[in-house]
C-alpha cells in the first residue's frame, strides 16, 4: 500500500467514525428526552401489555384460532398473519397480472395495445385509496346473505364475501354462514385494489425491461427459425428479467406497506390491530416502534428474498 | 406513486425529531380539519398526514421537548398561565352533528363547543374566545398528552385505566350514555340478543370494541366485528348490508342515525350494553385547571336546578335568595378563585344558557337528533345531573 492509498485510506476512515459519534449522538440524545419527558409525564415504557388479555374480537384471523381471552401478543400475531397473507398473495398476482398485461403491451395487436395500455394508465394515476375504497362500497352492495348467489353448490357470494364448501359445507344460520371457508369482502377490496395498482406498474417494469434488450437478439433468433413466441421465451425474457428483478422487488415493498391502508376498509391488518392496541392500552410509543419493526421486518425479508432470487439468475446467466 | 402511510408517518416523526420543535411550535401543525358534517367520531380521509402528524404527536414530543419551557403544560397553574398568554382556550373536539359541527359560516356548534365556550366565558368573559381542535377517537390522547389542547370535551368517557395507568383527569360528568346498537328495521331485531352472530361495524379508537366483546360473551353468543378508522365507511357498511348493526354510544348512534340516506328505515334498539359517564378531560397534574373545568362544567346543572336561564337571568340582579346571590356572584368572594370573574357564572348562564338548554338546543326532541333527556335530567326529575352546592 502507497503512502497516498494509507493516508486516504485513514482519512476516510476518521471521517465515518466521525459520522458514525454524530449519529450515535443524535439517537442517544432522542432517547434520553424520551425517557426524561416519559417520566416527567408518569408513564413507562415496557412491553409487558403484550400478555394481557386483549378483550376484543378479530372478524378474520387468516384461520389463526383467536378468541378474545387471548392476549395483545396474539392479536398482533393474528393482524401480522392477516398483513403477511395480502401482502404474499397482492405481491404473487402482481407480478403474474403485470407480466401478462407487460407482455401484451408489447403485442403486434394494436386492439391489445390499446386496452391494456388504457386500462394501465387508468390504475396508474388513480390513488391507491380510492381504488380501495370504491372496490369496498362496490362489495357492501352484494345481495344479502339470504339472497346470496350460489353459481355452484355450496358456493355462495353475498355481502358477506366468497364461502366455499371446504372442510364442511356452508349454510345461512341467521345472520351468516356457518361453515365452510369465507373470505371477507375487505380482504378482496384490499387484495383487489393492490394488484390494480401494482400490476400496473409491473408491467411497466416489464416492458421497460424488455424493451432494453438489444433488438439483435431478437432479430438474431428470428433468423435462427425460432418463432416469435419461442424467440421471447428462450432469449429475449430470460435477459429482461435480470434488468427487472431488483425493481419488481421494490414493487412488493411497497404493496407491503401500502396495505396499510387496510384500516381504511375494516380489514383487520397488524396495523389496525395496533392502532386498537394503543388505543386500549395507551402504549402509543410502544405499538409504533412494533410497527416500525414489522414493516421493516417485512420489506427487509421480501427484498432478501428477491435479491437472493436475482443473484441466481446473475450466476446462471453469462 | 403513492406514499405509504406509514412511511410518511415515520418521516415526519423522524423530521419533527431533527428540528427540535417544541411543543409550543406545535399548534402550527395541528390541523383544524376542514368541516365536514359527519358523524360524531370522524377524520377526513383527505387528510391522511395530518393524522399521522396528530396520532404520533406523543412520540414527536416526547422525544424532542425537552422539558423546557414551552413544554406541555402540566405543572400546577400553568395550563391556566398559558391559556392567559395565548387569550384563547384550545379544546379538543371531534366533529359530530349536535356535539360539534360548523354551519354555513364556519362558527363551531354544538353540545361539547357550548361547554367549551363556557370556559372561555369564564375566563375572558367572550364565547369566542376559544380555539376548537378536531380530533380523532385515535389521536384524542397523544393530543391531549402532547400539549396540543387544554382538554378534551370529545365524548370521552370516564375509565379507571384512562384515569389510573393512562394519567388523565377527568372533571364531571356532562353527558350519561351508554352503548347500544342501530340496525335496518328490515331485520326485524327488537333486542340485543337476537343479534347473535351478526356483523356489527363499530369505529376504532373506542371503547365500543371491548363493551362489545364483553357483551358477547356475557350472553354466550358472538359476533363478527368489522372494525373502521372512519365511521363513515361504516354508514356505508351497515347502508349496504355489510354489517348488520352499528355498534357506539347512544348519542353518536343518533348522529349516525342523521348520517343515513333514510334514517327512518333504522331504528336504535332500546338495550344500553355499558356505561358511558361523558366528561371532559385534562392531563395530570395541574389541580387549579381541573378545578376550574369542574366549577365551569357544574355551572350549568346548578343554574338549571336553580330555575335560572339565559332569558330570565336578568330579572335575578334585584334577588334576595342567598342561595342564588352567592352562585351568580352578587356576593363577592364566593366564585372568585383563581382569579376568575366574581360574576363568572352569572356570564356563562347569560350567554350559554342552563344544562337543559345546552341539552335541547343542542341533542333534544326539536333537532335531528331528536334525543330523550332520560339520565340527563336533573336529580329532583328522576335524572341523575346533579351538581356539588356553589357556596
Amino acid at each position: 500500500m502507497s503512502r497516498e492509498t494509507r493516508a486516504a485510506f485513514s482519512r476516510a476512515t476518521v471521517a465515518q467514525a466521525i459520522g458514525l459519534g454524530v449519529s450515535a449522538a443524535v439517537v442517544w440524545w432522542l432517547a434520553r428526552n424520551t425517557q426524561m419527558n416519559l417520566e416527567q409525564r408518569g408513564l413507562s415504557l415496557g412491553f409487558d401489555f403484550l400478555r394481557q388479555p386483549a378483550n376484543f374480537d378479530i372478524g378474520d384471523t387468516s384461520g389463526l384460532p383467536f378468541n378474545p381471552a387471548d392476549s395483545f401478543g396474539r392479536a398482533i400475531l393474528v393482524g401480522l398473519a392477516n398483513t403477511a397473507r395480502v401482502s404474499v398473495i397482492g405481491c404473487a398476482l402482481s407480478i403474474v397480472i403485470g407480466f401478462i398485461l407487460g407482455l401484451l403491451r408489447l403485442s403486434s395487436n394494436p386492439a391489445w395495445r390499446g386496452i391494456v395500455r388504457a386500462g394501465v394508465e387508468l390504475m396508474r394515476n388513480t390513488p391507491l385509496l380510492l381504488l380501495l375504497l370504491f372496490l369496498a362500497a362496490l362489495l357492501h352492495n352484494m345481495p344479502a346473505p339470504r339472497n346470496a348467489f350460489e353459481p355452484l353448490p355450496g358456493v355462495f357470494l353475498s355481502d358477506r364475501g366468497l364461502v366455499l364448501p371446504l372442510f364442511s359445507r356452508p349454510r345461512l344460520v341467521g345472520f351468516n354462514f356457518v361453515g365452510g371457508v369465507s373470505l371477507s369482502p375487505e380482504l378482496a377490496a384490499l387484495v383487489g385494489a393492490l394488484v390494480m395498482h401494482h400490476s400496473a406498474q409491473v408491467s411497466e417494469i416489464v416492458r421497460g425491461a424488455i424493451l432494453g434488450v438489444s433488438r439483435a437478439q431478437g432479430d438474431a433468433a428470428l433468423a435462427l427459425g425460432f418463432t416469435r413466441l419461442q424467440a421471447m421465451r428462450f432469449v429475449i425474457v430470460p435477459q429482461a428479467l435480470r434488468a427487472m428483478m431488483p425493481l419488481l422487488a421494490t414493487t412488493c415493498v411497497s404493496l407491503t406497506k401500502n396495505s396499510s391502508l387496510a384500516v381504511a376498509i375494516g380489514f383487520p391488518d397488524v396495523v389496525s390491530i395496533l392502532n386498537t392496541t394503543a388505543n386500549q392500552t395507551g402504549h402509543s410509543i410502544e405499538t409504533m416502534l412494533i410497527m416500525i419493526v414489522v414493516y421493516l421486518s417485512l420489506s427487509l425479508l421480501t427484498a432478501a428474498m428477491i435479491n437472493r432470487y436475482n443473484t441466481r439468475l446473475l450466476a446462471v446467466g453469462g | 406513486m403513492y406514499t405509504p402511510a406509514i412511511k410518511s408517518r415515520f418521516l415526519v416523526a423522524a423530521l419533527l425529531g431533527m428540528t427540535n420543535l417544541s411543543s409550543r411550535a406545535k399548534p402550527s401543525l395541528s390541523s383544524r380539519a376542514k368541516p365536514s358534517l359527519s358523524s360524531r367520531a370522524k377524520p377526513s380521509l383527505s387528510s391522511r398526514a395530518k393524522r399521522g402528524i396528530c396520532f404520533y404527536a406523543l412520540l414527536v414530543t416526547t422525544a424532542c421537548s425537552n422539558g423546557a419551557p414551552g413544554g406541555p403544560a402540566t405543572r400546577q397553574g400553568s395550563t391556566l398561565a398559558s391559556i392567559r398568554a395565548r387569550g384563547a382556550v384550545k379544546c379538543g373536539i371531534t366533529q359530530g352533528a349536535g356535539f360539534a359541527t360548523p354551519d354555513d359560516s364556519g362558527h363551531w356548534r354544538g353540545f361539547d363547543v357550548d361547554f367549551c365556550r363556557a370556559l372561555a366565558v369564564a375566563l375572558f368573559n367572550d364565547p369566542n374566545k376559544v380555539q376548537f381542535v378536531p380530533f380523532t377517537q385515535q389521536q384524542r390522547f397523544s393530543g391531549l398528552q402532547s400539549g396540543e389542547v387544554d382538554l378534551l370535551a370529545n365524548g370521552t368517557s370516564i375509565t379507571s385505566s384512562r384515569a389510573l395507568e393512562r394519567n388523565f383527569h377527568f372533571g364531571p360528568v356532562y353527558l350519561y350514555d351508554g352503548q347500544g346498537f342501530l340496525t335496518p328495521k328490515s331485520s326485524k331485531v327488537e333486542r340485543a340478543a337476537q343479534l347473535n352472530g351478526a356483523t356489527v361495524c363499530v369505529q376504532q379508537g373506542t371503547t365500543t370494541e371491548l363493551n362489545l366483546t364483553d357483551f358477547a360473551r356475557r350472553n354466550s353468543i358472538s359476533f363478527k366485528p368489522v372494525v373502521m378508522e372512519d365511521l363513515r365507511a361504516a354508514v356505508g357498511a351497515l347502508a349496504g348490508g355489510r354489517c348488520d348493526a352499528i355498534s357506539q354510544d347512544g348519542a353518536g348512534l343518533a348522529t349516525t342515525r342523521t348520517m343515513l340516506r333514510n334514517p327512518n328505515d333504522y331504528v336504535v334498539l332500546p338495550d344500553r350494553i355499558s356505561k358511558e359517564p361523558i366528561a371532559p378531560v385534562v392531563r395530570f397534574g395541574d389541580d387549579q385547571w381541573l378545578e376550574i373545568v369542574n366549577w365551569v362544567f357544574r355551572a350549568p346543572v346548578q343554574a338549571e336546578e336553580l330555575g335560572i336561564d339565559a332569558k330570565n337571568i336578568a330579572g335575578f340582579s334585584g334577588t334576595s335568595d342567598p342561595t342564588i346571590r352567592r352562585f351568580l356572584g352578587f356576593e363577592p368572594g364566593i366564585s372568585n378563585g383563581f382569579g376568575l370573574d366574581a360574576k363568572w357564572p352569572y356570564n356563562v348562564i347569560s350567554t350559554i344558557g342552563n344544562y337543559g338548554e345546552i341539552f335541547e338546543r343542542n341533542l333534544g326532541p326539536s333537532t335531528p337528533l331528536g334525543m330523550d333527556r332520560g339520565l340527563n335530567k336533573l336529580w329532583t326529575n328522576g335524572g341523575l345531573m346533579y351538581s356539588p352546592p356553589f357556596r
